[in-house]
């Protein structure tokens, strides 16, 4: 009879024990998954970039298996102004769940040439092109994209072999990571944007 | 020899400090994700959107799940990021979805010119309930579904028009 009470016993302070430690997980979960989103909605999130659109910006190899990760800044947010140069992450004006990743070209008020005639770029949008012009979906196709809608941009750049910190924004100084590449690379990265503009 | 029973005095005071800072750190990350992702109040004014919403400011209820799903219908109110200028917010109707013909007259107060538009692929329609008053998409064309933020639910303030919007 003891016997049999006592397993009963021990088999609920088990359960209980069982039941305290996942409710102890799944609130650390809770909090940790609620603290993440508030980062990666306020500082900054990593974002994948697929496809060569970009090259030699990212990605720059066509067949290397592993995508380039991209750090993403969200102060930009704040107040949204962008600069010709900028690469930011937009949704796609026709498939609103797919986002890009493209330069943008274009800042509002500008004129823009496409290929028969001269557009210019409304307020409140902006002309992105993707840095490798022959395959790359970009507002060549759908327009100036509206107030990159969502998410966005600027550009640090972290992928599988090196990992340097570039702000490719004209202007801003950027805290760049020591080592001889990241600055020479920063340097071509300046110089080409010179070039362009 | 000090020092270190200082430091651990103020060990004990510092783990404590920690402790309030990131309750109070983990109850406004909890204020944002709900702001953002389920459900937030927001003040709106101005004359676009009479009768339904008053000219002086009405405080409503939005909630940001239908969009996430593209569960906005034909006739909801929408919180949209205005394309024209990003930093503010609209309030608006949506009065045409994807593949909608829709015709509206260029001027409602001159009124017989009526233009025909097709609503493009992943864009909504949107119109202020007061005609002669909004710009919305008469203006600016359909907007891109991705700048609809939020759907409003019901209007909470003033009290004597709370109850949901239609």
């Amino acid at each position: 009879m003891h016997v049999a009470e006592n397993h009963i016993l021990e088999k609920a302070i088990l359960d209980m024990g069982i039941q305290t430690l996942i409710w102890q997980v799944t609130k650390k979960a809770f909090t940790g998954g609620i603290i993440g989103l508030t980062i990666s909605d306020r500082f900054c999130s990593v974002v994948p970039v697929r496809g060569d659109s970009m090259s030699p910006t990212f990605n720059p190899q066509r067949d290397s298996y592993l995508d380039d990760y991209v750090l993403v800044d969200k102060f930009c947010l704040k107040d949204y102004k962008f600069a010709r140069g900028d690469v930011v992450v937009f949704s796609s004006p026709s498939h609103y769940k797919e986002r890009y990743i493209k330069r943008i070209v274009g800042i509002p008020g500008e004129w823009i040439s496409s290929t028969e005639d001269v557009i210019r770029v409304p307020e409140g949008n902006c002309w992105v092109e993707g840095d490798n012009k022959a395959s790359s979906l970009d507002s060549r196709t759908f327009g100036p994209v509206s107030p990159l809608c969502s998410p966005l941009t600027h550009y640090f750049f972290t992928d599988s072999e090196h990992s340097f910190g570039v702000n490719s924004r004209t202007g801003h100084s950027c805290r760049v990571a020591s080592s001889k590449t990241t600055q020479t690379w920063w340097i071509k990265l300046l110089e080409k944007e010179k070039g362009e503009t | 020899m000090r020092w270190l029973r200082y430091l651990n005095q103020w060990r004990g005071t510092a783990k404590e400090a920690f402790e309030q800072v990131s309750i109070v750190a983990k109850f406004l990350c909890l204020i944002h994700v709900t702001d953002r992702y389920i459900i937030s109040s927001t003040h709106v004014q101005g004359p676009s959107m009479l009768p339904t919403l008053n000219l002086t400011g009405d405080v409503i209820l939005a909630e940001h799940l239908s969009h996430r799903f593209g569960k906005i219908g034909l006739g909801d109110i929408v919180l949209v990021r205005s394309p024209t200028d990003p930093t503010r917010m609209v309030t608006k109707r949506v009065l045409g979805l994807e593949g909608h013909r829709l015709s509206f007259s260029a001027d409602p107060l001159v009124g017989d010119s009526s233009i025909s538009v097709v609503v493009p692929k992943g864009h909504v329609w949107i119109q202020g309930d007061n005609l002669y008053a909004s710009t919305d998409s008469r203006n600016f064309g359909p907007v891109p579904y991705s700048l609809i933020e939020g759907k409003a639910l019901l209007r909470v303030w003033p009290p004597r028009f709370f109850g949901s919007l239609r």
